[in-house]
């Protein structure tokens, strides 16, 4: 996000007079409640801040949060924010899309957001189901997931959000989680970054796909699954019991033990934000069928921020208008002419 | 700039040279054979000379054909004349044809007794098989009833630039030049101005620009010096008696993206423009990106989808959002479309119209869109459509397109063809000063009771506010999802929907009372026969109406810029005549609309072959409502009842 004016407010002046309509239990709320805090932090303000979504029930979102906001079409979102923001690069864009939204109607758009940095913040909310529509299965759902639309479990493998948005060129990757404590502290880093950064956050739908990513994303006791990443830090988990090291040989990633802290004899890696390659690793750190092995990789990934695209298309234009007058009447005489004498 | 006296040619300046009202060229050649080049430079020479003129190019959809084939000839006619000219002609009265395949594909067209110059230089066996000629029609006594003069094109092109040192092929890419100083001889063009744009295209390699400068004189001298006797000789066509102003030549692309600049201005606004590439609507992106001094910003988005959305967003941004494609990229916007009528944001769309369904003709003319910009949407979505006429009509079109999206807040879609987007036409340059302005303003303080926002609180004539994000505590949420009067909340009960569909339909309908009436574009406002055109089909319509008038038929033409909503008093003016005929590059979409909406015998005319009306088969259309039997043209002469019997005849 660009530099603004800070503004104060508190969780409630981020709250709208609207009935909030998630199921009771969903994860939604969470998120919700974590913007709203998260907010207020940032010094944002309200009337410069817009939120913006496509269709799902994450796609609902603005209707809830008091700033301007545009529900569009089925995955559209991105395209939209990019019109918003270059009307407009004062203002602060977010935009809130989901699995089906972000990454199978609109996958689409989230690459070409992501690789032409668009500065804005992107949540994709990811329950691994259709859950406004009932259940189906979507991109993200892993293989053999029992749906209405696949009763016998489902054929497709899954998309991972986090790898395409690298692969698209995406300069800031992060993950975090509903119930997780440090989802604001994502949020800020996401904030801070200029240009596109993406947040996946793992979103329970307790209906249709409840408890999905209970094995590290549980509000307790899966805490040793997680490896929350700081950047200069090394990449420790299960306490600081157990690290991340690099697997020479075969040029993967590895968990090592580590013996009274000492991470350094373990071998384990400091987290360098910057790091592109270590990034690819990280965001496929867990998959299917190891993925136990490893800890689900969370926090900022990668932060690497390069030229935005709104300021390069305001510096473009700037340059194509430099030294020429916006005369309409010159503008119609131009080419070649001809005057008829009466 | 040029001056052209409109008094300046007399006939006895040029004495000895035909004087004919019109006349009508065809250059055509292989796609590789800079045919459309040729002929924009001919129209240009022609504008200078004062002529009124109309231009068709006509080109393959592949970048580069294989070369010699039937299906890689590219075509551009011109026609100019002395009088009005609104299309570019019926039948060529010279066919330049560059190879045999050009010459098969565009004989069909051109007058008996017509005049066919051709490069012998590639009437050879291979071109021959090619073209599918089992022998050399130069040779084979075929083109009889043409007047045919042939003469190796490609050998004088290349002893003309020998100077500079080309390659063989290089050499012969200057053959287009060499015809077109010919043509430029054959109907006293003068040379400089091309000479002019030559030497500035090439500023940086000289070699080029001389020798295509070379070939040009050479192909003039040729004419002038006119070694060889037959049927090559001079042509004079006087110039159109014009209003004195300043002229340019403008193609409906230009037109549009000069009136879509025109109209942010006049509303106040910056112009934010998604598009997508796709043929004919390109052009527009590529004259927009040159404009940006204007406050305008160009976005070439991932997809149709993209463009559009973009677009709608830097609407709802506060900008004129604007999107052009064609019939399949508008198949693409239409959901995107609905969003727009249902925020109730201002967005102009252009449909450069070709030919359909799916892919169909990229390259051809068509009006077969117009369904769907009417009634194309899901749910009831009415949306304001606007025709343009010709090139220089996409202008004024433009512009009120940007002022009904702006004072309705409301997408509208501005329909032109792939005939429009690609003519050229000379244009009287208009002055800025003469336009009204329709600033828009925004909502900046809360318009509710209490300390209220109503976001989509209606005006008398049903328009909501525009706010702009960034307008300090207007917070308030949009979006597809129907919603509570005023407030624009989230409602779908069943009383709310009611109310807003009407709302949404009331608001367009209200379009019509501030449009213009319907005129009559030629003729009576009442009488035996009317036909009822839109869009591109004016020059032809209009052309074969004066002409049958002139033999003394009662027929009118009236033009309809105004698809939808209709101008109010249309309905009343057609049932002042006997007989409606409707003809349209479809099959028959307009004369549908026309019959739901007032209930009258609207008869259809159409074509579909991705080429325009020729005036002849509109004239013939006409003449049988009159069973072309003299006595029975209406007008003036009663009508001849033993021929046609009169309802009272009828009803007796």
């Amino acid at each position: 996000m660009n530099e603004m004016t800070k503004i104060e407010t508190t969780l409630k002046d981020w709250e709208t007079d609207q009935e909030v309509r998630w199921c009771p239990g969903c994860g939604d709320y969470a998120i919700l409640k974590a913007v709203q805090r998260t907010l207020p932090q940032l010094g944002a303000d309200p009337s410069k801040t817009v939120f913006v979504s496509g269709i799902g029930c994450s796609s609902r979102f603005p209707y809830y949060v008091e700033s301007y906001g545009f529900h569009t079409i089925h995955g559209r979102a991105p395209a939209f924010a990019t019109g918003i923001k270059l009307a407009n690069p004062e203002l602060d864009v977010w935009l809130v899309t989901g699995d089906g939204d972000g990454m199978s109607i609109g996958g689409n758009h989230t690459m070409h957001i992501l690789r032409r940095n668009l500065d804005c913040q992107i949540l994709l909310f990811n329950n691994e189901i259709y859950g406004l529509t009932k259940g189906q299965y979507s991109p993200t759902s892993r293989q053999g997931t029992n749906s209405p639309s696949s009763p016998l479990g489902s054929v497709d493998r899954p998309a991972s959000p986090c790898a395409f948005a690298l692969g698209s060129g995406a300069r800031f990757v992060a993950r975090g989680f509903d119930v997780s404590k440090n989802l604001p502290d994502v949020l800020k880093a996401a904030h801070a970054h200029r240009g596109a950064a993406f947040i996946e956050i793992f979103q329970n739908c307790i209906v249709y796909n409840k408890d999905i990513f209970d094995d590290f994303a549980a509000a307790k006791g899966v805490e040793d699954q997680q490896l929350w990443l700081e950047n200069g830090a090394p990449m420790l988990f299960a306490g600081g019991t157990k690290g991340i090291a690099l697997d020479v040989a075969n040029l993967a990633l590895k968990v090592v033990d580590v013996v009274d802290g000492d991470w350094q004899s373990a071998g384990v890696i400091v987290h360098d934000v910057t790091n592109r390659a270590v990034a690819y690793m990280l965001v496929d750190l867990r998959v299917a069928p190891k993925f136990r092995e490893f800890p689900m990789a969370l926090g900022v990934i990668y932060d690497d921020p390069k030229p935005t695209f709104d300021s390069d298309v305001v510096a473009e234009r700037e340059k194509s208008s430099a030294g020429r007058v916006a005369d309409l009447g010159k503008l119609l005489a131009k080419g070649q002419t001809w005057t008829v004498e009466g | 700039m040029a001056t052209v006296s409109a008094e300046r040619a007399t006939a006895e300046a040029h004495q000895g040279e035909d004087s004919p009202e019109a006349v009508v060229v065809r250059f055509a050649g292989d796609s590789g054979d800079g045919m459309q080049l040729t002929g924009g430079q001919f129209t240009l020479s022609t504008a200078l000379a004062g002529n009124d003129l109309a231009t068709f190019p006509d080109f393959p959809a592949e970048i580069r054909a294989p070369q010699g084939t039937l299906f890689g000839v590219s075509a551009f006619q011109i026609n100019f004349g002395a009088s009005e000219i609104t299309t570019a002609g019926d039948a060529p009265d010279v066919l330049v044809a560059m190879n045999p395949a050009a010459l098969k594909t565009n004989l069909g067209a051109l007058k008996t007794g017509g005049l066919i110059i051709a490069d012998t230089g590639e009437f050879n066996k291979r071109n021959l098989e090619k073209a599918k000629y089992a022998a050399n029609p130069l040779e084979d006594g075929s083109l009889a009833k043409w007047d045919v003069l042939a003469f190796d094109i490609s050998a004088l092109t290349i002893e003309s630039v020998k100077p500079f040192g080309l390659g063989n092929k290089e050499a012969l890419r200057c053959k287009n030049m060499w015809t077109l100083g010919l043509a430029l001889w054959m109907f006293d063009r003068d040379r400089q101005p091309i000479i002019d744009g030559i030497n500035a295209k090439f500023a940086k390699k000289p070699e080029i620009a001389g020798a295509n400068i070379a070939a040009l004189n050479a192909g003039h001298a040729y004419g002038e010096t006119a070694e060889i006797s037959g049927p090559l000789h001079r042509v004079h066509v006087d110039p159109v008696p014009a209003k004195p102003g300043l002229y340019r030549t403008v193609t409906g692309a230009e037109a549009i993206s000069l009136g879509l600049v025109a109209g942010a201005q006049l509303a106040g606004l910056k112009m934010f423009f998604g598009g997508y590439p796709i043929t004919p609507a390109s052009a527009i992106l590529h004259n927009l990106v040159k404009v940006k001094e204007f406050g305008v910003t160009t976005f070439q988005a991932e997809d149709e989808i993209a463009a559009i959305c973009a677009a709608i967003g830097a609407s709802y941004a506060g900008q004129l959002g604007v999107t052009s494609s064609s019939g399949p990229g508008i198949a693409l916007k239409g959901e995107a479309m609905g969003l727009a009528a249902m925020t109730e944001l201002p967005l102009v769309i252009v449909n450069s119209q070709r030919g359909g369904p799916s892919t169909g003709l990229p390259t051809k003319t068509e009006q077969s869109d117009l369904y769907q910009a009417v009634y194309g949407r899901n749910g009831d979505t009415p949306m304001p459509v606007i025709a343009a006429r010709s090139p220089s009509d996409s202008f004024y079109c433009a512009i009120e397109a940007c002022r009904i999206a702006v004072q309705f807040m409301t997408p509208v879609i501005l329909l032109t063809d792939g005939y429009i987007a690609n003519a050229a036409e000379p244009w009287k340059v208009p002055d800025p000063a003469s336009f009204e302005p329709f600033p828009v303003s925004f909502l900046e303080d809360k318009n509710g009771p209490d300390d209220t926002l109503l976001p989509y609180k209606r005006d008398a004539r049903g328009v909501r506010p525009w706010i702009k994000p960034g307008t300090k505590d207007l917070m308030h949420r949009i979006g597809g999802i129907e919603k509570a009067i005023d407030t624009g909340n989230l409602d779908y009960s069943p009383d709310t929907h009611q109310a807003q569909t009407d709302a949404r339909k009331g608001k367009i309908d209200g379009v019509a009372k501030a449009i213009p009436e319907q005129d009559v574009s030629l003729g009576t406002e009442t009488g035996k026969l009317v036909l009822v055109g839109w869009g591109s089909t004016y020059g032809p319509i209009h052309q074969a109406v004066r002409r049958a008038r002139k033999k003394g038929y009662d027929v009118s033409h009236v033009h309809v810029r105004h698809v939808w909503p209709l101008p109010s008093n249309l309905g009343q003016l057609l049932r002042g005549y006997d007989n409606v005929l409707v003809p349209e590059m479809n099959t028959g979409q307009f004369k549908t609309v026309l019959r739901d909406q007032f209930l009258i015998d609207a008869k259809p005319l159409n074509k579909v072959s991705g080429q325009p009306f020729a005036i002849a088969e509109l004239e013939e259309a006409i003449a049988a409502y009159f069973d072309g039997v003299p006595g029975n043209e209406g007008g003036e002469i009663p009508v001849n009842d033993t021929q046609l019997p009169s309802p009272e005849a009828e009803n007796k």
